[in-house]
C-alpha cells in the first residue's frame, strides 16, 4: 500500500494519479490549492517538455505545467 | 498585504483607480476573472476603449478603466488583474481582493471560461462570498459548445443566486443581457447575504464563535463571516482594517488574538491546517456546482487540443517547429520592412524639401531652421520610418501566434533552460519580443507573474538585439567579417549575425543566473504555467490591436525621446570650440578609453548619441568621419567600407563594434518604458549599468587579447 504513493514528478506520462498530501509551501502551496490541488484530485500526466522538464498535468479540466521541484512535493496515489 | 480601511476605503480605492461617482446614476463596476478567460475582450466590447486584450497571464497588471452608458445610467468598469485567486498574496489578486472588498463596487462582473468552468467556478466562489452584488458572466460559450462542453445557465444561476449570462466576447454575442444583468443589478437596492460556502466542521466550530464578535465589531460594512475566515487564516492586515472602522466599537489587539487563540483551540486547528481546509472547501464547493450545472457531451472533448500538443511540444518536433515559426516571423519582418522603410523615407524627404522652401521663404533665421530640420525633423522622421515598418510587420505576427494560443507551449519547451538560470520560462517569450523591440519586451513582462522572475527578465531584456541593432550587425558583417570577395561570403555574415545572437541569449542566461544569486537574491518566486486551449484567431482584430496598442504605443515613446536628441545631435556637430565642432572635441576626450575596448572615440560618442534609438548609431557615426552636420545614411557599402578603413578600422574594431552593438545601455524608448513598468529609478539606473557594463568588460578582454597575441 505504501509503495503505491509516490511524488508526482514520478508518475509516468499518461497516466493519473489521485493528490494525497501536498507538501508544497506558502504562496506555492495556496496557488496549488487555487488550482485544485487538493485531497482526493485525480491528476493526469500529459506529457514532458522536450527537454524532460517542466511535465503538463491535466487536472480539473486545465492543463498546468509544473516543474519537477514542484511536482516532487506533490505526493499521489497511481489509479 | 496594505489591508489598511484608510489606503483602501471607497473613496480612495476609487480615487486611485480614477474613478468618480457623483450621483445615483453613476455605478462602479469590477471586472474580475482568471487570466485567459477574455476577461479585457469583455472590458472592451462593453467601454469600447482601445486596450490591450492578450491572453496571457497576467496582461493588465494596471488597473485599465473605462466607461459606458446604459438606458439612464453611467457606469465606470474597472478591469482587474487576471487571477486564479484573492489570496496567493501575489501584488494583482491584492488589488483584486482590495477592490472588490473594500472598494465596495456597485457590481462586480466574474467572467469565467466556459470551457474550463470548474477551475474558474473557485475564483468566482471567492468573490460571491464577499459579495452578491454580481453577475456571472459565462465567456467563451461557443468554445464551450465546439466541445460539447453544455453549461445549464439557469441552474447555475439558481444555485449561486445572482444572474449568469453567456457570452461570446469575441463576436459580441452575449453583451447585451449582460450590461442588462449588471443594470438590474446595480439598480437593485436590496440587501443580500454572500454566498455561504459550508466548510469543514472544525472551521464552522471556529466560525461560530468568530462570527459574532467580528459582526458586533464591525457591523454591517462588511460580511462578518468572510473577516471570521481571514482571520482564522492568520490574515492580520483584517484586524487593522477591523480597528479602523471609524463608527466601530474597536476591541485592542490583544482581545482579538486571544479571541482568535480560542477559537482555534476550541476547533482544534492550526495556522496551515485552516487554510488548507478553506480552500478545500471552496475547490470541493466549486466541484459540486460544476457537476450539477454540466454535462459533457459524446466525443472526446480535448482530444484535438491534445493532438496538436502532441506535436508542438514533442521531443521530436517541438522544438525544430519553433525555431522555424519564429525564424519565419524574423525573416518576414526583416524582408518585408524594407519597401515600406523606403517609401517612407523618400517621402519624408520630400516633406523635408517642402518644410525647407518654406522655412526659407519665412526668411528663417540660419541656426533656427538647423535646429528645426536637419536636427529635429530628419531625427525624429528617420527613426519612424526605420522603425515603424519592422514593428507594424512583426507585432501583429507576433500577436497571432499569441491569439492562436501557441505562446505559451514555447515556455512549456524552452522552460528547462530558464530553470538552470534561475529565471521563467514565459522569459523566453519576452525575449522574441525583445528581438523586434527591446521596449515592448519590457513591456511583455508582464506575463510573468512572480515578481522576482519578472525583474530579471525586465533587467536582461537589451541583451536580444532589437529590429533597430540587426541592420547594424547585418552591415557591420557583411562588410568586414565577410570581406568583400569569396564565395561563401553571405554564409559568413549570416554566421557571424547568428553567433551575435547566441552570444546574446547566452548572455541573458548567464546575467540572469548571475542576478539570482546576487542582488535578487531571497524574492519570492514561483512557477505554474497554463497551457490554455488553441483558439481560432482572429486576425482582423490581431492587426488593429497591434497596431494600435503595441507599435503605435512604442513608436510614441520613440518619438518623445528623439525630437529633443535630433536637436542636440545637430547642435553638437554644428556648434564649433576652437575649430572643431562640440562632437569631435566629445569624441576627442572619449578616444582614449574607447581605444581600450577596440572601438575609438566617434564609434563611442555615435552610441552616447545614438540613445534614442539604435538605428541612427551608423548614421552619426558616418557624419563625423565625414564631417558633416547632417546624418547621413549608408546607401553603399563599399563606400562605407572605404570610409571605415580610411578612419583606421581593423577587423577587431568591427567585432568590437558589434560586441558593443549587442551589450551596450538600452536605448531612450526602453529605459523609459522599463522606467513606467517598475515604478523605480533604482531598477531602472541597473537595467542601463548590467549591459553597459557586460558590454565594455566584453569588448576590453577581446580587444586586448587580440592586441597582447599580435593579432589585431
Amino acid at each position: 500500500m505504501k509503495e503505491k504513493i509516490i511524488p508526482l514528478h514520478l508518475l509516468p506520462t499518461g497516466s493519473s494519479g489521485r493528490v494525497k498530501e501536498l507538501r508544497s509551501l506558502d504562496g506555492m502551496r495556496r496557488r496549488l490549492l487555487d488550482l485544485g490541488f487538493i485531497n482526493g484530485t485525480v491528476v493526469e500526466s500529459l506529457r514532458r517538455s522536450p527537454f524532460g522538464d517542466p511535465t503538463a498535468y491535466q487536472i480539473r479540466g486545465a492543463v498546468i505545467a509544473l516543474r519537477s521541484e514542484e511536482a516532487s512535493r506533490i505526493l499521489v496515489e497511481r489509479v | 498585504m496594505g489591508l489598511t480601511y484608510q489606503s483602501t476605503g471607497p473613496a480612495s480605492l476609487w480615487k486611485t483607480a480614477g474613478v468618480k461617482t457623483d450621483s445615483q446614476r453613476h455605478f462602479v463596476i469590477a471586472l474580475a476573472g482568471n487570466p485567459n478567460t477574455g476577461k479585457s475582450t469583455i472590458f472592451n466590447r462593453l467601454t469600447g476603449l482601445k486596450q490591450h486584450t492578450g491572453n496571457w497571464p497576467g496582461k493588465t497588471v494596471a488597473l485599465a478603466k473605462g466607461s459606458y452608458n446604459y438606458r439612464d445610467s453611467k457606469f465606470m468598469v474597472v478591469d482587474l488583474p487576471g487571477t486564479y485567486s484573492l489570496f496567493t498574496n501575489s501584488a494583482e489578486e491584492e488589488i483584486a481582493r482590495d477592490f472588490i472588498c473594500f472598494g465596495q463596487p456597485h457590481v462586480t462582473v466574474v467572467v469565467l471560461d466556459s470551457t474550463c468552468l470548474e477551475r474558474n467556478l473557485n475564483l468566482a466562489l471567492q468573490i460571491l462570498e464577499i459579495t452578491r452584488k454580481a453577475v456571472i458572466c459565462l465567456n467563451l460559450i461557443d468554445e464551450a459548445e465546439r466541445k460539447k462542453i453544455k453549461i445549464d445557465g439557469p441552474g447555475l444561476a439558481n444555485l449561486l443566486k445572482v444572474p449568469v449570462i453567456e457570452t461570446n466576447a469575441r463576436a459580441g454575442a452575449g453583451l447585451g443581457e449582460l450590461k442588462a444583468a449588471i443594470y438590474r443589478v446595480a439598480k437593485d437596492d436590496s440587501v443580500k447575504n454572500p454566498f455561504k460556502i459550508n466548510y469543514d466542521e472544525q472551521i464552522e466550530k471556529a466560525l461560530a464563535l468568530l462570527e459574532p464578535r467580528v459582526k458586533e465589531t464591525a457591523g454591517t460594512r462588511i460580511n462578518a463571516r468572510w473577516a471570521a475566515l481571514r482571520l482564522l487564516e492568520g490574515d492580520k492586515n483584517i484586524l487593522h482594517a477591523l480597528n479602523r472602522y471609524p463608527d466601530s466599537t474597536s476591541l485592542p489587539n490583544g482581545v482579538w488574538s486571544e479571541l482568535l487563540r480560542d477559537a482555534q483551540q476550541c476547533a482544534g486547528l492550526d495556522g496551515v491546517e485552516v487554510q488548507d481546509l478553506i480552500a478545500e472547501g471552496i475547490v470541493k464547493q466549486a466541484e459540486t456546482l460544476f457537476s450539477e450545472t454540466t454535462v459533457f457531451g459524446p466525443g472526446q472533448q480535448t482530444s484535438l487540443d491534445r493532438k496538436i500538443d502532441d506535436i508542438l511540444t514533442s521531443k521530436t518536433w517541438g522544438i525544430p517547429i519553433m525555431l522555424a515559426l519564429l525564424g519565419v516571423v524574423f525573416w518576414i519582418t526583416i524582408k518585408g520592412a524594407n519597401y515600406p522603410s523606403g517609401l517612407l523615407a523618400s517621402g519624408f524627404g520630400y516633406l523635408e524639401a517642402e518644410l525647407t522652401h518654406v522655412l526659407l521663404a519665412w526668411n528663417c533665421p540660419a541656426w533656427l531652421y538647423g535646429i528645426l530640420v536637419p536636427g529635429i525633423y530628419k531625427t525624429l522622421t528617420w527613426v519612424v520610418s526605420v522603425m515603424l515598418p519592422p514593428m507594424a510587420i512583426f507585432f501583429p505576427l507576433f500577436t497571432l501566434l499569441e491569439d492562436l494560443g501557441y505562446l505559451p507551449r514555447v515556455a512549456f519547451n524552452m522552460d528547462n533552460f530558464f530553470k538552470k538560470a534561475c529565471a521563467h520560462g514565459k522569459q523566453v517569450l519576452t525575449m522574441c519580443m525583445g528581438f523586434g523591440c527591446n521596449a515592448a519586451g519590457v513591456i511583455a513582462c508582464r506575463i510573468i507573474d512572480s515578481p522576482r522572475e519578472r525583474l530579471i527578465a525586465t533587467v536582461t531584456n537589451n541583451f536580444v538585439p532589437c529590429n533597430g541593432r540587426f541592420p547594424l550587425l547585418i552591415v557591420l558583417a557583411s562588410i568586414f567579417i565577410a570581406g568583400n570577395t569569396g564565395p561563401f561570403r553571405s554564409l559568413w555574415a549570416a554566421l557571424s549575425i547568428l553567433a551575435a545572437v547566441v552570444l546574446g541569449i547566452a548572455l541573458t542566461l548567464i546575467i540572469s543566473r548571475i542576478l539570482s544569486k546576487t542582488i535578487l537574491k531571497g524574492m519570492p518566486s514561483s512557477f505554474t504555467l497554463e497551457l490554455p486551449p488553441y483558439r481560432k484567431p482572429q486576425i482582423g482584430r490581431i492587426v488593429i490591436r497591434s497596431i494600435l496598442d503595441r507599435t503605435l504605443f512604442v513608436l510614441s515613446r520613440a518619438v518623445i525621446v528623439a525630437a529633443p536628441a535630433g536637436m542636440v545631435i545637430w547642435l553638437m556637430a554644428n556648434i564649433s570650440l576652437g575649430d572643431s565642432s562640440i562632437l569631435h572635441y566629445c569624441a576627442g576626450i572619449l578616444h582614449p578609453f574607447a581605444r581600450l575596448l577596440g572601438l575609438d572615440g566617434f564609434i563611442l560618442m555615435a552610441f552616447i548619441l545614438g540613445l534614442p534609438a539604435n538605428e541612427i548609431v551608423l548614421p552619426i557615426l558616418i557624419m563625423s568621419y565625414l564631417s558633416q552636420g547632417v546624418m547621413l545614411e549608408p546607401d553603399n557599402l563599399i563606400m562605407v567600407r572605404q570610409l571605415l578603413l580610411d578612419n583606421g578600422w581593423t577587423w577587431l574594431t568591427a567585432v568590437c563594434m558589434m560586441l558593443f552593438v549587442l551589450n551596450h545601455w538600452p536605448c531612450g524608448t526602453t529605459l523609459l518604458t522599463i522606467r513606467k513598468e517598475t515604478q523605480s529609478l533604482k531598477w531602472t539606473v541597473f537595467s542601463f549599468l548590467i549591459p553597459t557594463v557586460t558590454g565594455m568588460i566584453v569588448c576590453f578582454v577581446v580587444a586586448q587579447t587580440a592586441r597582447l597575441c599580435g593579432l589585431a
